[in-house]
C-alpha cells in the first residue's frame, strides 16, 4: 500500500513521468476511496479476526461469513535474478454475499526499484460452495475475471509458463501488454483432526487469444492448538496457525506438464489478533530455474462485521 | 428433436429446483443424521470449556446472534425452546455444516474441540425471558 503512495524510483523522461503520474493518481484515488470506506466503518462496525487457514495462494473451503466485509492488503516482495527488486501490493475487498457465495474485488499495483510504481489492474472473483453439508472433500467453484497488464507482479497464482522472465521485463514495456482473462478453479478442501488440506486446480484463458493455461496450488495447515483458552490473549497458541503451501504452473493445453514452468513452496503462518487484524507471513522459495529465488509475502486483513446491518432496521 | 431435448432439460431443472426448495423447507433438526444426533459433548458442563466457549461465541457468533444470543435482525434466538431442546450432537452438527440456504455458514474450519466448547457455552445460557424472546428459525 505504501509503495503505491510513494514517489517512483529512478529517473524518467518528462512524458513518461506525466503518464506515470496519471496512472499513479488514479491508483491513489482508488486506494484512498478504499481507505475512506475502512475509516467510515471504523466508527460504525466492529472488527473481528478472520478465521481462515494461513495460505497466500491456495484457497480453502472457508468463505466469508454472510454480511461481513474483509479488507486486506496482500504484499509481496522479491529480488529475482537479473532483475530489480520489486514490491507488489494488492488491496482485497471480500464480501460474504450468502453463506454459500463470496465475492471479491482486487486492486493491484507494484513498485520496482530503479523503474516505476504503477497500478496494474483489477480482478473480480466469486466462490461458490457446491454442497449443502460437510463431506470428506468439499468442492468449491471459483470463477474470476481479471484485467491486468504485463507489469503485474502480484503472483496470486501461477499458470501456464509464467516464469522469472516476466519479472525481468521493464515496466515501460510490460504495462502495454494488457490481458483480460477468465479463470476457473476447482477448490477441494478437507478438514480432519484440526488439519485443513486444500488442493486447487486452476485453468485460465486469455479472452484476447491464447491457449488454456493450467496451474495448481496445494496447502496444509493447522492451528497450534485445537482447544481454545478462556482468556483473551494475543500470543496464545490458539491464535496462531501454521502450515505450508506449494504452487506452480502446469503448462498449456498444447504442452501440459512441468516443462518450462515455475513452482514455489514455503511455510505459512498467521496470527489472529483478538478483536484486531490477522497478520500472515511466508517466505516462498522458487523450486525451478524459471522461478524467482525467494518471494516474501505479508498480509494484513480486517474483517468488518455485518456491514449489511448498517442498512437494516432493527426487526420489530 | 433438439427442441424436445431442451424442453426435457428445462423440465428436469424445474423438478430438481422444486425438490431442492422443498428439501430446504422446515427445521434443520430433521436433517441431522441419527449418528450425529447421538454424539456427546466431551466438554459438557465443564466451567473452563464454558468460559472458552463464551470467548469463541463473542468472536464468531455474536455478530449475528447478538452478545446475549437472543438473535439480531431476525436471526435465530439461540436461547429459544427449539435450541434448548436440541441435543448437543444436533447443535454440533449445525455448527459443522451450517444451514447454507438460510444464511448460517459452516464452521468446519474451527477445530472440533472449539465447536464443542461453543455448544457447552450455549447449554450454560439461561432460557430467554418469554417476554423478550424473538422467534427466529433457521
Amino acid at each position: 500500500m505504501l509503495s503505491l503512495l510513494s514517489p517512483p524510483f529512478g529517473r524518467r523522461c518528462k512524458c513518461a513521468r506525466r503518464a506515470h503520474f496519471a496512472i499513479f493518481h488514479d491508483a491513489r484515488r482508488t486506494i484512498a476511496a478504499a481507505f475512506f470506506l475502512l475509516l467510515a466503518c471504523t466508527g460504525a462496525c466492529k472488527f473481528v479476526r478472520a478465521q481462515e487457514p494461513p495460505y497466500f495462494v491456495t484457497y480453502s473451503e472457508a468463505l466469508e461469513e454472510p454480511g461481513n466485509l474483509e479488507i486486506a492488503t496482500k504484499n509481496l516482495a522479491g529480488r529475482p535474478h537479473d532483475a530489480h527488486a520489486f514490491e507488489s501490493t494488492t488491496l482485497e475487498l471480500e464480501y460474504g454475499a450468502k453463506a454459500w457465495w463470496t465475492t471479491e474485488l482486487y486492486l493491484q499495483g507494484q513498485a520496482t526499484a530503479g523503474d516505476s510504481t504503477l497500478f496494474t489492474g483489477f480482478r473480480w472473483e466469486n466462490r461458490f460452495r457446491t454442497l449443502p453439508t460437510e463431506h470428506w472433500v468439499n468442492p468449491v467453484l471459483y470463477i474470476e475475471y481479471e484485467d491486468v497488464n504485463g507489469a503485474d507482479k502480484s503472483i496470486l497464482e501461477v499458470t501456464g509458463h509464467d516464469s522469472i522472465q516476466d519479472l525481468q521485463t521493464p515496466n515501460g514495456e510490460s504495462r502495454g501488454d494488457v490481458s483480460r482473462t477468465m479463470e476457473g478453479k476447482l477448490i477441494l478442501s478437507s478438514n480432519a483432526k484440526g488439519w485443513n488440506i486444500s488442493e486447487n486446480w486452476i485453468m485460465e484463458k486469455n479472452l484476447m487469444g491464447g491457449a488454456w493455461e493450467y496451474g495448481y496450488a496445494v496447502g496444509a495447515s493447522r492451528p497450534l492448538t485445537l482447544k481454545a483458552g478462556g482468556r483473551n490473549c494475543v500470543f496464545c497458541r490458539q491464535n496462531i496457525g501454521a502450515g505450508a503451501e506449494v504452487y506452480g504452473g502446469l503448462g498449456t493445453v498444447r504442452d501440459f506438464g512441468f516443462d518450462d514452468t515455475s513452482h514455489y513452496a514455503g511455510p505459512v503462518a498467521n496470527l489472529n489478533l483478538p478483536h484486531g487484524p490477522t497478520l500472515s507471513f511466508s517466505p516462498q522459495f522458487g523450486l525451478s530455474s524459471n522461478s524467482a529465488g525467494v518471494l516474501w509475502r505479508f498480509d494484513v486483513s480486517y474483517e468488518v462485521q455485518q456491514l449489511r446491518d448498517l442498512f437494516h432496521r432493527e426487526a420489530q | 428433436m433438439t427442441s424436445t431435448r431442451v424442453r426435457l432439460s428445462v423440465f428436469c431443472l424445474l423438478i430438481i429446483s422444486a425438490a431442492a426448495v422443498l428439501a430446504s423447507d422446515g427445521s434443520w433438526l430433521r436433517k441431522v443424521p441419527a449418528a450425529d444426533r447421538a454424539r456427546v459433548n466431551p466438554y459438557a458442563g465443564q466451567p473452563e470449556a464454558i468460559h472458552a466457549g463464551a470467548v469463541l461465541f463473542a468472536d464468531h457468533c455474536a455478530e449475528c446472534h447478538g452478545s446475549d444470543a437472543l438473535g439480531r435482525h431476525g436471526r435465530p434466538n439461540l436461547r429459544s425452546n427449539e435450541v434448548r431442546h436440541a441435543t448437543d450432537g444436533e447443535l454440533g452438527w449445525v455448527l459443522r455444516n451450517g444451514v447454507l440456504w438460510k444464511g448460517m455458514p459452516s464452521w468446519s474450519i474451527l477445530p472440533e474441540p472449539e465447536r464443542w466448547q461453543i455448544v457447552a457455552y450455549l447449554r450454560s445460557l439461561p432460557p430467554a425471558d418469554t417476554a423478550s424472546v424473538k422467534t427466529g428459525r433457521h
